[in-house]
């Protein structure tokens, strides 16, 4: 097993033996490289002022994303390049174009979120070539900048084409892409600090063997919780299992009746196929997490850690989702509703993981939204989530699966409330009365980010809402869609 | 090169914030960002866990003997716990009690923060709890105050009340806000020789730092000096809390002799420091049939918190804007400070002024809802005049308004009448989506209305070759002060901007500093640089008169890197520079500068303000009826900032200022749970504006043709605080849109911020009938 990791800071090689696994990249640039262009906001991926990018090989490409270095384990760099604020600028002093803008556009007062804007900015200037204003707020919604008001830098997004100029992280490309195919191992990375272990497998196979060995290791997915237990809680993890290196986990399969996500797949990886087989859980993603977040977040690991409040669940509930778990004992699967025991317990056993998620397709007659009320749009946990499907046929629902977040101690299907619907007309009468079957079926809580009795209400206007797009298509019923303005 | 070939001078010019290259390429240092010194430490401070309640036991020895400790400190090991600005209360540690939830118990220095962290767990400390006051209408029930109440009174309210053919009253809440400045708080102390101590501080008030210091160390003001390059935002959250934490670094730096860095994580930043104070607000309104007020009577009870901090100046701010633009013939302004056990609320753009403009801008609205009428007529109606009723319930006249002029103009360029019409039409045919749109103004005073504050200094150096050292008393965070008193200097002596060297704030410079606070960073600072640059420029013009023997009636002039008699070039600026030297002529100068005119009586009344900054706002918005949420379609501002000095950063302080405002009223909701306990304490929890919170249709106007009528620097007006308060017109926007949506045309009490969950409960209640609150009388007490 390999004890030491090795990644590009910049175009400089660096290994690094037995580091702490749980120093964030964040600290690692600014205690040990004593690089401080990246700021610390949160250190909890909400605020974007440590925004790094990442890179990977791609056969002869990069493959480039923004991150948050904040919450991001040191070693799943190892076999990537990392960018950072510092490395934009040419020798001679010529800013990069986002850099440019921001600066000739007025982009930056205070300046403390600048450098992370500038990373986002980056990432999105290697990755589109003339971006429309709301791919561009998308590729921003996970910077916060106090002083602005943003409008500028909506502006330095927009001009930063404008600019001739030759990309010299494009221009080195193959050779990067070159390097870090070299620096990559098969061998299991391995790390040992004091207590605490590291191991990054890299098939399923080998994943299995470790979790029988260590049944308790803390899984880490995309760190975009699990960095919380860390820069947040303070906890300390002894034992990390990562999964990002399996490249199994990252497979997304269109199947004959099913979507099967690896459970390793980021929110990016997945989105495409979601968005399109699921219209709706496209703007959800979008919404569910900034683009940092959804570059590194999983599905996996977002049902994997049972969170009452995850986005996906309610969706992938409405959607019958099945899970397929995997031990060294070998394969089971369960309805993803079955999964969630009660707050943050789940029916994951010692040494089992979740391996892929399958997501059945929608029948053309099904009818399908889902919902996320949250204080703000972008990059904000959801007071409710919800998601319903059904099937209507003659004017009768012969199908209601309807899943719920931020209603209970799990994510939840409204049984009591699709009882209520089946065998109903599909009429006003019939959506009365789940209203009320929706508004007796839970016990919402009151707390920072709404009331009980918000949380009632708005669930069963959701229901009324699904309705209403389902009979009523010309009528306006989204404050974000486009049209209504 | 002639006069007329002479190139644009640099004042009144958008040139780029003077850090601007630095913030893009990550070469900015912050205080977090500097080299540290060796040996340093880093700190803690642990945090109680419970609300008010007695410390009935604090054992910190395992902290003591943890590893990598190198010291900790408790309220026994200090001189002094008190840290309170103006009035005593704030407290470094909560002594024997803990005054609000997560207030500092002790602080350990460690050779990591990680080492430092986990001793701090070690304390053992057990409580047993009080019984807490939370809210303003717990402390008004119990006449609970950190200071007493005041009042303004002119006429006769009561009896102008009385006889209104209309009246109409009412109360309700308006929220705190965090200021979530990017930067957390920090400070780094570093021992020097003598006992002394230098402080790296992120603070808008290096005076007030340097004089804490000296007070917890028990060192004359000498003996620390205190320095802020920049910050990483400010807004009002580190013009006092920023002591607290450099008071800690040096204390420890004291206790162990090396130097000590407090840096606080999200989280405790916003559970220790301060914020916006929220207010508890009732009216009792008479008006005639056309909406004009004849009797007002406002209660404004804010929660102040554990201690005084600012709220005697923040309540006061807003009493002096509880009129906002319009005139209040008989009127009676009560203010209750309220203490709770809660964080020491302090200063946040706007200082109370924002809070008290909601008030009437509150009333504004039910007057226009209650006749039937655009609340925007009802507005203008009431406006200040500018002959008569130009009064304020202080007493000051109202000499330079411009609401007449600047409202109707911004009705017109954002189609206000016919937008509204617009508005109506959408609604009819839209059954669950509707919208709403209003027009605010603000008229905001500018001056701090604490006399003392209202002077500065600046120290300005010129080197033989001409290049200029800048310093002044004013802090960067992101204003774009320096960038602008740099333009000013540079003027005076027609240089180039790169020419003048801007340096960190430092209190070994420019002593007796103010905070750069209530928007008058420039009117100040630029000032006194300007006096200072302008006595060495009338040094440099005499030596250049003597030596090239340039006639009396000559004007020497400076441009163009060059000193001039006419069109004739006498030589650069750094070669009159190196002749002044040779000459035996200084060529450094500490200026200073105090505004005029000011006069504030012990009641409060006079003139507290130099001037008024004018602006409105324009919104309309787009609810859904079925969940609350809502969306800013488009907003249209046109503010008045004088002559601008750099029309790019007003701009930007314009739109942020908005931005931040709506926030304010919109998404960013404190949650305090039954305890008392702070539960939105990091951007996971707490909404501040992203990126797609931006109006998609977003036009912002300086007012042309704007120049100050007072004599302020090249007659700009201060910026920085007024345009926080336009962002009332997304919230009376989505007032309106409420108010539409019910089909009543009314709206039942509205707090802030105007959440979801707020727009979708509105649509559901009632309206209550008028309440007069009996707790809350404006009366005073009989004594």
């Amino acid at each position: 097993m390999r004890r030491s990791i090795r990644f590009l800071l910049g175009h400089e090689e660096r290994e690094l033996h037995d580091v702490d696994p749980t120093m964030t990249v964040l600290q690692y640039l600014r205690s040990e490289e004593r690089k401080t262009g990246t700021k610390e906001g949160c250190a909890e991926g909400d605020c974007g002022a440590c925004t790094v990018v990442i890179g990977e090989p791609d056969g002869e490409r990069m493959r480039y994303r923004a991150v948050n270095a904040c919450i991001l384990f040191l070693p799943v760099l190892d076999g990537c390049q990392l960018i950072t604020v510092e490395h934009l600028k040419r020798e001679d002093g010529e800013l990069h174009p986002v850099q440019r803008a921001m600066y000739e556009l007025h982009a930056s007062q205070c300046g403390f979120c600048t450098p992370g804007f500038v990373m986002s900015m980056l990432a999105l200037y290697l990755n589109e070539t003339s971006p429309s204003r709301d791919t561009i707020c998308d590729a921003l919604a996970g910077n916060l900048c106090r002083c602005t008001g943003y409008r500028p830098i909506i502006d330095a997004a927009q001009a930063m084409y404008d600019y001739d100029w030759q990309d010299p992280l494009r221009a080195r490309e193959a050779e990067t892409a070159a390097r870090l195919t070299a620096l990559r191992s098969e061998e299991t990375l391995a790390l040992v600090r004091g207590d605490r272990r590291y191991f990054a497998p890299q098939s399923v196979e080998a994943l299995a063997e470790l979790l029988a060995e260590y049944p308790r290791a803390t899984l880490l997915a995309g760190g975009t919780d699990v960095g919380l237990w860390v820069t947040k809680l303070h906890q300390d993890l002894d034992t990390v299992v990562y999964l990002g290196a399996i490249s199994e986990l990252h497979t997304i399969v269109e199947g004959e009746a099913a979507l099967e996500i690896g459970a390793g797949a980021t929110y990016t990886e997945a989105f495409d196929a979601l968005a399109r087989h699921y219209p709706d859980f496209g703007e959800l993603l979008r919404r569910l997490a900034s683009t940092q977040i959804r570059n590194s977040g999983t599905i996996g690991g977002n049902i994997g850690n049972g969170s009452p409040i995850g986005d996906s669940m309610p969706v992938l509930i409405a959607l019958g989702a099945e899970l397929v778990l995997r031990s060294r004992e070998g394969e089971r699967r369960m309805p993803i509703e079955d999964y969630f025991i009660e707050y943050r317990k789940t029916a994951l056993r010692p040494g089992e993981f979740i391996e892929r998620i399958r997501v059945p397709y929608l029948a053309p007659e099904d009818q399908f939204r889902c919902y996320k009320i949250s204080k703000r749009f972008d990059q904000d946990i959801s007071a409710v989530c919800a998601a319903f499907k059904v099937r209507v046929e003659q004017g009768r629902v012969v199908d209601a699966s309807i899943g719920f977040g931020g209603v209970a101690a799990t994510p939840v299907r409204a049984r009591a409330t699709e009882a209520a619907l089946k065998g109903q007309a599909w009429d006003e009468a019939s959506i009365a009365k789940g209203e009320e079957a929706l508004a007796a079926e839970f016990t919402p809580l009151t707390d920072m980010r709404a009331s009980a009795d918000y949380r009632r209400l708005v669930s069963t206007r959701l229901l009324r809402k699904f309705f209403v797009e389902t009979v009523d298509l010309a009528e306006p019923t989204r404050v974000l869609a486009e049209e209504v303005v | 090169m002639s006069a007329q070939t002479r190139n644009t001078r640099v004042v009144h010019q958008s040139v780029p914030h003077d850090s601007g290259y630095k913030h893009v390429s990550g070469e900015a240092i912050y205080v977090d960002d500097i080299p540290e010194p060796r040996d340093l430490l880093y700190a803690y401070a642990r945090l109680a866990d419970r609300g008010r309640a007695r410390i009935t036991r604090l054992d910190v020895s395992a902290v003591k003997s943890a590893p990598g400790v190198a010291a900790v400190i408790t309220p026994a090991d200090l001189l002094t716990n008190d840290i309170g600005p103006v009035f005593s209360g704030d407290q470094i540690f909560a002594d024997g009690e803990v005054q609000h939830f997560a207030q500092p118990l002790f602080a350990v220095a460690g050779e990591s923060l990680d080492a430092a962290r986990r001793a701090a767990k070690l304390a053992e400390v057990e409580y047993e709890d009080l019984e807490a006051i939370l809210t303003c209408e717990e402390a008004l029930a119990k006449e609970s105050y950190v200071l007493p109440s005041k009042y303004f009174r002119r006429g006769d309210s009561a009896a102008a009340l009385a006889r209104a053919p209309n009246r109409i009253s009412g109360r309700f809440h308006v929220g705190g806000q965090e200021h979530f400045y990017l930067e957390g708080h920090i400070g780094m102390a570093i021992p020097q020789e003598d006992g002394d101590m230098l402080v790296y501080s992120s603070t808008q008030h290096p005076s007030e730092v340097q004089h804490m210091v000296a007070k917890v160390l028990g060192m004359p003001d000498h003996a620390v000096v205190v320095e802020t390059r920049r910050l990483g935002g400010g807004f009002g959250g580190k013009e006092t809390q920023g002591a607290h934490i450099a008071c800690i670094a040096a204390l420890l730096a004291r206790a162990t002799g090396r130097p000590v860095k407090l840096r606080l994580d999200r989280d405790d930043d916003m559970l220790m420091t301060g914020k916006r104070h929220d207010f508890l607000i009732d009216y009792d309104i008479g008006f005639d049939d056309d909406g004009r007020i004849e009797g007002a009577d406002l209660m404004l009870a804010s929660r102040c918190g554990y201690a005084p901090d600012l709220s005697h100046s923040v309540n006061d701010r807003a009493m002096y804007h509880a009129d906002n633009g319009y005139y209040l013939p008989n009127v009676t302004i009560a203010s209750h400070r309220c203490k709770t056990h809660t964080v020491s609320n302090t200063a946040f753009r706007g200082f109370g002024g924002p809070q008290g403009v909601m008030a009437i801008e509150y009333v504004m609205d039910e007057i226009a809802r209650k006749l039937g009428k655009d609340p925007l007529e009802v507005r203008k109606i009431n406006f200040y005049g500018t002959t008569d009723r130009n009064i304020t319930p202080y007493g000051m006249k109202v000499e330079d308004n411009i609401l007449h002029k600047l409202v109707p103009q911004l009705a017109r360029s954002a189609d206000y009448a016919a937008r509204r019409e617009a508005v109506e039409a959408f609604n009819r045919k839209s059954r669950y989506l509707k919208k709403g749109i209003a027009l605010t103004p603000v008229k905001f005073g500018i001056s701090f209305t604490n006399k003392m504050l209202n002077q500065a200094g600046a120290l300005v150096l010129v080197y033989q070759d001409g290049s200029v050292q800048l310093n002044h008393g004013g802090i960067e965070m992101g204003q774009g002060l320096h960038t602008k008193v740099a333009q000013v200097v540079a003027d005076v002596f027609g240089i180039d901007l790169e020419r003048v060297r801007i340096t960190a704030t430092n209190t070994g410079k420019v002593p007796n500093t103010s905070p750069t606070a209530a928007s008058t960073g420039t009117d100040l600072n630029g000032y006194a640089a300007y006096n200072a640059a302008s006595a060495i420029r009338r040094r440099m013009v005499k030596v250049v008169r003597e030596h090239f023997q340039v006639a009396a009636e000559r004007k020497i002039e400076f441009h163009d890197n060059a000193v001039w008699a006419g069109d004739e070039r006498l030589g650069s600026f750094g070669e009159i520079a190196k002749l002044a030297y040779v000459n035996r002529v200084q060529l450094s100068e500490a200026g200073y500068y105090r505004t005029p005119k000011l006069e504030i009586n012990e009641d409060g009344t006079g003139r507290p303000f130099y001037y008024f900054a004018y602006g409105a706002a324009c919104a309309e918005v787009l609810i859904d009826t079925l969940t609350g949420e809502y969306r800013v379609l488009r907003t249209d501002i046109l503010h008045d900032v004088g002559r601008s000095l750099n029309p790019a950063i007003d701009l930007g302080q314009i739109e942020g200022g908005f931005i931040q405002g709506m926030g304010w009223l919109t998404t960013e909701e404190l949650w305090w749970d039954d305890k008392g306990r702070l539960r939105t304490h990091a951007p996971s929890t707490y909404k501040i504006p992203a990126i797609g919170d931006l109006p998609r249709d977003f036009r912002v106007q300086l007012y042309e043709p704007g120049r100050n009528r007072e004599n302020s620097i090249h007659r700009s007006k201060a910026v920085g605080e007024p345009p926080l308060v336009l962002g009332s017109a997304v919230f009376f926007a989505l007032k309106d849109a409420v108010a539409r949506a019910r089909g009543d045309g009314q709206c039942p009490r509205f707090d802030a911020p105007a959440t979801p969950e707020r727009v979708l409960m509105a649509l559901q209640e009632p309206v209550a009938p008028p309440v007069v609150s009996a707790a809350a009388s404006i009366e005073e007490p009989a004594e």
